[in-house]
């Protein structure tokens, strides 16, 4: 008899989706897919909006990475306005974009996953959660909090307010950074690096923890896109928009004006997330990922002194190994050092005080096309705008939206390890869920108290009877 | 005939000179009435009927900005029924437009955003109209966004009566009235403007509003309206 088990709604994860796994008549899994089920519309209603509301206005996409939206979509109306914005504003910037990086990591490993990896996959869900690291490792937990708090603050001393800031404008910043805001930050510095260097101790001896899971969690070829500095080092700002292949080779730059000759986008029907796809593979042979997985197997070294000697070490594993998507953990927490080491640097540069801050000019141009790389991956803004500076088209393409291939791809993965349709156990459903975390989508500007979802399975014939239910919340 | 006139306000005994407006009184006692469409320097219209109060022996309520003060009137300012009202008003505001205050070019510095947390507007009993009203952006330096015109006509006044180009006016009735440059042509091609910019400093919301400014950036500046009406007021009597 075919059956099929819904995980609705995926916990722990930014947004709203769900999982549904098919089984045959032998309970084998026969098909996996994840479903995004949710619709947002922000780029019809965009439409006649004067293009310097935009970053503010798609900042409101998500309340978790507001600030990545902030950056692509400014980088967008700066080539509305056809101007070069000051160097000082685009360090801010990048600073404000690093400490996004940061609190947003922090928040995906301490809070969302690090419960799996800590307590372990099959652990009594109402303990796996923050609330239970606690109870188990007060100190891992109370890192993890503190990390997101750097980050945030980082957010808040430069722009005002942590969550949906205003600060990043079509041409730049709105205001100077002051020298009470900078040496606050700097401040802090020691004691955060000591505190990522840590997490990245804690973190490695667990892989081996996690052989099991590391084998399907997504673990398969792809591409990988992503922004890329020319000497090979991490980007998040500019950089060059670069697909590779199998061990980093078969590399192609991406002109961002040409994305759309390069980059498609299947629509499926059990979701209303698109598929992006490399165009010249087909779909959905061209599948790749992006984010911290795909940077860090992409770059040759880190930039910065610490994530230099992190990343070595990470990519001391066999190219083989590292297709895992398990190890966008590892990836993450790799970032997050780079990412404090970097606002270090940035902020004891030269003109880092410097008042001109912001460009000042009307629309000069018909299109304009922003891309960055937020936590989750790389991010697309692309506007087109009449005469007045109205926008008359959008399209964004954000980073969950390039690994929704992969995703559904290792969803079925993991499901055919785990799931037997004979009798559900919370924990391989859990499985289910983490792979999915692993890639810490972001499906929507929510995020759900943790361990406090209600989690219904049901176990259901093809005629529709309810075989078997497990409950949580 | 005496210069002065005495009334209540709200059991206070006040004295007031004789074409003083009720409101003109309670400004000067520092008393609080939402207004909206009135403004220091230009003539009261009593449009937007915040400033609706109680008079003794009236069954109706009176728009303050526009009644003149007479002896021995009772003035009430504030009860339960002048809130219901105004919180009412408001409420038909926002459903008349589509006000997005977190992504508003004038978000901080928007009266009609004051008065709904002052008055505890936050949120509406009437249902969104979702009007398809659209942006004005012509203009090289300003643009309106209809979306946000609450018809105050502080914009009509300001450049008529003191600009004096007149270039702005209403057009429409009712649910369809809206404010047009000139004979409803574009902004820039309207051939009275002189670009002045008072209207967008007068303008109470973030529907008149410079295009340099990103949201929450549209900071109103209307402290030159008194000294300019006294200005006018001083030529007109040299003539």
């Amino acid at each position: 008899m075919k059956q099929t088990i819904t995980i609705d709604p995926v916990t722990r994860i930014e947004g709203h989706g769900k999982i549904t796994i098919q089984l045959d008549e032998h309970g084998e899994v026969a098909g996996a897919h994840f479903h995004v089920t949710q619709l947002r519309g922000f780029e019809k209603f965009a439409e006649g909006r004067p293009f310097r509301e935009m970053p503010g206005l798609m900042a409101r996409i998500c309340g978790i990475c507001p600030v990545s939206h902030l950056v692509a979509s400014a980088k967008a109306c700066d080539e509305l306005m056809a101007v070069r914005i000051p160097q000082t504003a685009i360090t801010l910037r990048r600073i404000l974009n690093l400490a996004q990086l940061v609190q947003s990591h922090a928040l995906s490993v301490f809070y969302l996953s690090a419960p799996d990896l800590l307590l372990g996959m099959d652990a009594d869900p109402n303990r796996r959660n923050l609330l239970g690291m606690l109870a188990v490792d007060p100190q891992l937990a109370r890192n993890g909090v503190r990390l997101r708090q750097f980050g945030q603050q980082v957010i808040e001393r430069l722009a005002g307010k942590r969550i949906h800031p205003n600060w990043v404008v079509a041409g730049g910043v709105s205001d100077p950074l002051t020298e009470v805001a900078r040496d606050a930050i700097l401040a802090d510095i020691p004691e955060v690096k000591r505190i990522a260097q840590q997490a990245l101790a804690w973190f490695i001896p667990l892989i081996d923890r996690f052989r099991d899971e590391i084998a399907v969690f997504a673990n398969f070829p792809t591409m990988y896109l992503g922004l890329i500095n020319p000497d090979g080092s991490l980007e998040h700002y500019e950089g060059i928009l670069r697909i590779v292949g199998w061990k980093g080779a078969h590399v192609i730059d991406i002109n961002p004006n040409d994305y759309m000759d390069t980059i498609g986008e299947a629509v499926e029907d059990h979701s209303y997330l698109k598929s992006p796809f490399f165009k010249p593979v087909g779909y959905p042979g061209g599948i790749y990922r992006v984010g911290p997985l795909a940077r860090c197997n992409m770059a040759t070294r880190a930039g910065t002194p610490l994530a230099d000697a992190g990343l070595r070490e990470y990519q001391s594993l066999s190219w083989e190994e590292r297709q895992s998507s398990f190890y966008f953990h590892y990836a993450r927490l790799i970032e997050i050092l780079y990412g404090i080491e970097k606002i270090e640097e940035l902020l004891n540069t030269r003109s880092i005080l410097d008042k001109h801050v912001q460009a000042l000019a009307n629309v000069n141009a018909s299109e304009g096309i922003g891309v960055s790389e937020a936590p989750r991956g790389t991010l697309l803004h692309h506007y087109r705008v009449d005469d007045n500076g109205l926008i008359t088209w959008a399209n964004l393409i954000i980073a969950t939206g390039h690994n929704n291939l992969a995703m559904d791809r290792g969803v079925l993965q993991v499901a055919q390890r785990y799931v037997n349709g004979n009798h559900i156990e919370e924990g391989m459903l859990n499985r289910v869920e983490a792979v999915i975390r692993t890639f810490d989508p972001c499906l929507s500007c929510s995020t759900h108290a943790i361990g406090q979802m209600p989690l219904v399975i049901d176990l259901v014939d093809d005629g529709g009877t309810l075989l078997e239910r497990v409950q949580r919340g | 005939m005496s210069s002065v006139k005495t009334l209540k306000i709200n059991g206070k005994d006040v004295s007031a000179r004789t074409d003083d407006t009720i409101l003109q009184v309670i400004r000067e006692h520092d008393i609080f009435l939402p207004t909206l469409c009135h403004i220091e320097g230009l003539s009261a219209v009593g449009a937007c009927r915040l400033c609706l109060v109680e008079i003794n022996g009236s069954s109706k309520l009176r728009s303050a900005c526009v009644t003149q003060v007479e002896e021995g009137m009772e003035v009430v300012t504030d009860n339960e029924r002048l809130q219901k009202y105004r919180r009412m008003i408001l409420e038909m505001l926002f459903v008349e437009g589509n006000h997005v205050c977190a992504v508003c070019v004038a978000n901080g510095y928007c009266e009609l955003q004051w008065l709904a947390e002052r008055l505890g507007v936050d949120h509406t009993r009437l249902i969104y109209l979702h009007p398809d009203k659209h942006v004005d952006a012509s203009h090289y330096r300003y643009a309106i966004d209809h979306n946000r015109c609450i018809l105050c006509a502080r914009c009509v006044r300001v450049c008529g009566e003191i600009e004096g180009a007149h270039t702005w006016d209403v057009a429409g009735r009712g649910i369809n009235a809206h404010v047009v440059t000139d004979l409803n042509t574009s902004w820039d091609s309207s051939p009275t403007c002189t670009e002045c910019g008072k209207c967008v400093q007068v303008c109470p919301t973030g529907a008149l509003f410079k295009k340099s400014r990103a949201i929450g950036e549209m900071a109103k500046d209307n402290h030159f309206l008194p000294y300019l009406k006294t200005m006018r007021e001083v030529n007109k009597n040299d003539r």
